[in-house]
């Protein structure tokens, strides 16, 4: 198993209020992580953090080191890191542009111009999000037009197609229906072959459905990390096992 | 008196309040129409005025307001456009961001004839170019800046937060985010309020009063550095300085002057109108 | 990205930067073009005579500059612009914010856009050929173009603003506010006067100053229309003069670089300072909460 990304003692505020406390996790390549725990204890900001989108906010600082392979991120230009990592936020957000259009924006910003490799990319993005058979003959279609759970898979298809190493999932699934989930977790374990994924989710039947390790948050700090399988059925720490529970939640 | 009569006599008056407001607006409208609306034939519109400005038309006076018009829109709005993207894209919530809005508060409130002097002294007489289109433009062009950043600043707040974020994580810079994932949908915004501060600095009369404006010229400008008539100014000389002007000449100058400007007015409208139904979000 | 590309987005974000800081060198730049010409003036002429001296005579044999008729010329007007648009214009914003239907509310709104969009040049007219002859009739007077005259057109130019600004103050006081007054068995009219005006007052407190602002400032109407007489008037009917007018009526007659000519910018320098302080403190208004 090859690390990928490693946070050393990664701590965030937000103003004067800490939400992440001393975080040391890695991430292997190619592997699902499931990241799971109550609201509020720091899944979104850890996802976050990785591409430095907290930075949006002007109260956002850190402390500690974020490693990409064994480089510190810090050192890599935002629009760099971020072409590497790509996000799938909660809200399935679309552009009010065309299908096409949504899927080729991030590619077109990256200087790709030609039209044949533009069908290329948008045509393989959208298989990879299994979404092509259903728009591939509507592609100059407004995006806002599909279905929740279609949006969703075209902002998978939107982040594929930058070719981006890892792929962070904020929720992805929340507010949408069992077939639109299932197709998703589908894609996501196919997408395993090539990227790396970490998976930030409410839900803790899913996290056991589809990552190989998991990681469990509470309030801002890392309780738990281990094998799926073995987190699931005899965590070490009473917290992660109440919560698996639904002791609270 | 209980209390709904008294809500119905406040009411009246603060109806008639209004009646006092409006009935000279339309009033004021009816007249010059009513007036100027002889003289409105194709003649006026373009000829130059002969005999004393007595007969003829004023069609130089016309086109000198439209390339004051055209000049100003070139100065104002890059560089209006270019400040409401620092502020609304790159100004952190400091005391030079504070000083810049102060700045442009106090901009909006100079009156006209401090900027008719103040172009005078820096364009005019310091930077040399004279009196000409180029110094009247550039006054005009600072004066119409409030209103441009305004609107354009407000176009771009209107942007959803989440473009931003969307472009940000697939990997643009803020440049390229705010050229291609908010400034497309702010242009409505930055039209209409361009056209609505342009349509003001064509009314305009004491800022080119020593920076532009020429009673009468005998050829039509032939670069920027020439003066030129305009309608403004023609209005206050034929109405000031030539004596028995005839009525309809008087009065058509000003009906095509408001004519302009509330043509202007109403393209601004119809397009806010416009923009505002195609919301794509 | 390419090199070609980063030094592209580079320099456009200096631009833009630049552009923010520029504003800022624009008001700097008034002032000081203001502010150079006049201490010209005031090295050949006391400062204390200037402003409060009684007699502007620019070209006497002994050339006067007091700026005290034209100061008071300006404040006279101003005045009673304000004792006329001031009830009007916030009457009006209550009756277009509260009373009126909102099918009428968009006539009467576009109506009062309209009249901000007449420009000055063309009610001045209006002055000239309309409303001075009628005032002169009434009153009357030798002349119609006195300060009254200017002070009527001044005042509707001043609704507007009045009207607008005061008009959205009402419109921000919460729903929640009212809708507790109604509660308590409040009429609308009650709850009109004596809750949401109070609520809205800062900003149209705020409405009120930036008229007084847009009235000191305008010229082009003075100019025509309150009579051409730089002297300390006794009534609002007298002709008589603005600093406004003064400018500009006066600058084409005077020597480049000449007492008249410096002494033109000083009164400029006073009308800059006078309306940098009201729209500094309309503008602390607007955003007092």
């Amino acid at each position: 198993m090859v690390e990928i990304i490693k946070t050393k003692n990664l701590t965030a505020y937000f103003g004067k209020k800490c939400v992440l406390k001393n975080i040391n996790i890695e991430v292997y390549k190619n592997e699902i992580l499931g990241v799971i725990g109550p609201a509020n204890s720091g899944k979104t900001t850890f996802l976050k953090a990785l591409n430095r989108l907290n930075y949006l906010n002007p109260s956002y600082h850190e402390e500690g080191e974020i490693l990409l392979e064994r480089e510190n991120i810090k050192k890599i230009k935002d629009n760099v890191l971020r072409k590497k990592i790509g996000i799938i936020f909660s809200l399935p957000q679309v552009l009010p542009i065309s299908i096409y259009d949504n899927v080729a924006y991030g590619p077109k910003i990256h200087g790709i111009r030609k039209k044949s490799m533009l069908d290329e990319i948008v045509e393989d993005a959208l298989r990879k999000a299994y979404l092509w058979e259903e728009v591939k003959d509507r592609l100059r279609e407004a995006a806002t037009k599909l279905s929740g759970g279609q949006q969703q898979r075209l902002c998978i298809a939107r982040t594929l197609a930058i070719e981006p190493q890892i792929i962070l999932y904020d929720e992805p699934c929340s507010g949408l229906d069992p077939i639109s989930t299932a197709k998703i977790e589908e894609a996501m374990r196919e997408l395993k072959k090539h990227y790396t994924q970490i998976l930030v989710t409410n839900n803790t039947k899913q996290a056991a459905r589809i990552s190989q390790r998991c990681a469990f948050f509470l309030m801002g700090e890392l309780i738990e990390i281990n094998k799926t399988s073995i987190l699931f059925t005899s965590p070490q720490s009473r917290l992660t096992d109440d919560y698996i529970r639904g002791k609270f939640g | 008196m209980n209390a709904h009569l008294r809500e119905k006599f406040a009411f009246f008056i603060l109806g008639i309040a209004t009646l006092i407001v409006i009935l000279p607006i339309l009033g004021t409208l009816f007249y010059i129409l009513k007036n100027g609306i002889s003289a409105i034939n194709w003649e006026f519109l373009t000829q130059p005025p002969r005999n004393g400005m007595k007969e003829g038309g004023i069609f130089p006076a016309i086109v000198g307001t439209i390339y004051l018009i055209i000049g100003t829109m070139i100065f104002s709005l890059p560089l209006g456009v270019l400040s409401a993207i620092y502020l609304s894209e790159y100004a952190k919530d400091n005391f030079f961001t504070r000083l810049i809005k102060l700045a442009i508060v106090n901009l909006s409130g100079v009156p006209s004839i401090v900027y008719g002097l103040f172009g005078f002294a820096l364009f005019v007489i310091f930077l040399k170019f004279g009196t000409s289109i180029l110094a009247g433009c550039l006054t005009l062009a600072i004066m119409s800046l409030p209103v441009i950043i305004t609107a354009t600043k407000e176009a771009l707040e209107a942007v959803p937060q989440s473009f931003r974020e969307i472009s940000l994580s697939l990997g643009a810079t803020k440049w390229q985010t705010i050229r291609y994932c908010v400034l497309p949908y702010a242009w409505g915004g930055i039209l209409t309020g361009t056209i609505l501060s342009l349509s003001r600095a064509a009314g305009e009369t004491a800022p080119i009063l020593f920076t532009v404006a020429a009673f009468y010229l005998p050829y039509l400008p032939r670069s920027i550095f020439d003066q030129v008539m305009a309608l403004p100014y023609h209005l206050y000389a034929i109405s000031t300085q030539v004596p028995n002007i005839p009525k309809k000449i008087s009065f058509g100058t000003a009906l095509v002057l408001i004519g302009i400007v509330f043509i202007m007015n109403l393209i601004s409208s119809i397009l806010r109108a416009y923009f505002r139904r195609k919301k794509l979000w | 990205m390419s090199k070609l590309k980063t030094i592209k987005e580079k320099t456009i974000e200096f631009l833009i930067h630049i552009s923010g800081f520029l504003i800022i060198l624009f008001v700097i730049l008034i002032f000081l073009f203001l502010l150079k010409d006049s201490l010209s003036f005031f090295k050949e002429y006391p400062f204390f005579k200037f402003l409060i001296g009684k007699k502007w005579l620019p070209i006497s044999d002994n050339p006067q500059f007091g700026l005290l008729p034209l100061l008071l010329g300006s404040l006279y007007v101003t005045f009673f612009a304000l004792i006329i648009c001031v009830p009007l214009g916030v009457a009006s914003a209550m009756f277009i914010a509260e009373v009126a239907p909102s099918s009428l509310r968009g006539i009467l709104k576009s109506l009062v856009e309209i009249l901000a969009s007449i420009p000055s040049v063309v009610l001045g007219f209006i002055g000239i050929v309309a409303l001075g002859p009628w005032i002169k009739k009434i009153f009357h007077l030798s002349t119609g173009l006195c300060g009254f005259t200017g002070s009527l057109l001044l005042a509707f130019m001043a609704l507007p603003t009045i009207i607008s600004i005061s008009e959205d103050a009402i419109n921000s006081v919460p729903k929640s506010v009212k809708e507790a007054a109604f509660g308590l068995g409040a009429t609308r009219w009650q709850t009109l006067w004596r809750i949401i005006l109070p609520h809205a007052s800062s900003g149209i407190i705020a409405a009120i100053m930036l008229g007084i602002g847009r009235v000191i400032g305008e010229t082009m109407v003075v100019m025509m229309v309150t009579g051409n007489s730089p002297v300390m008037v006794h009534s609002i009917f007298e002709p008589l003069r603005t600093m406004t007018a003064t400018i500009a009526s006066e600058m084409g007659e005077t020597v480049r670089g000449g007492l008249h000519y410096f002494a033109l910018f000083s009164v400029g320098l006073i009308l800059f300072i006078i309306t940098f302080i009201i729209n500094f403190l309309a503008d602390l208004f607007l955003h007092k909460k």
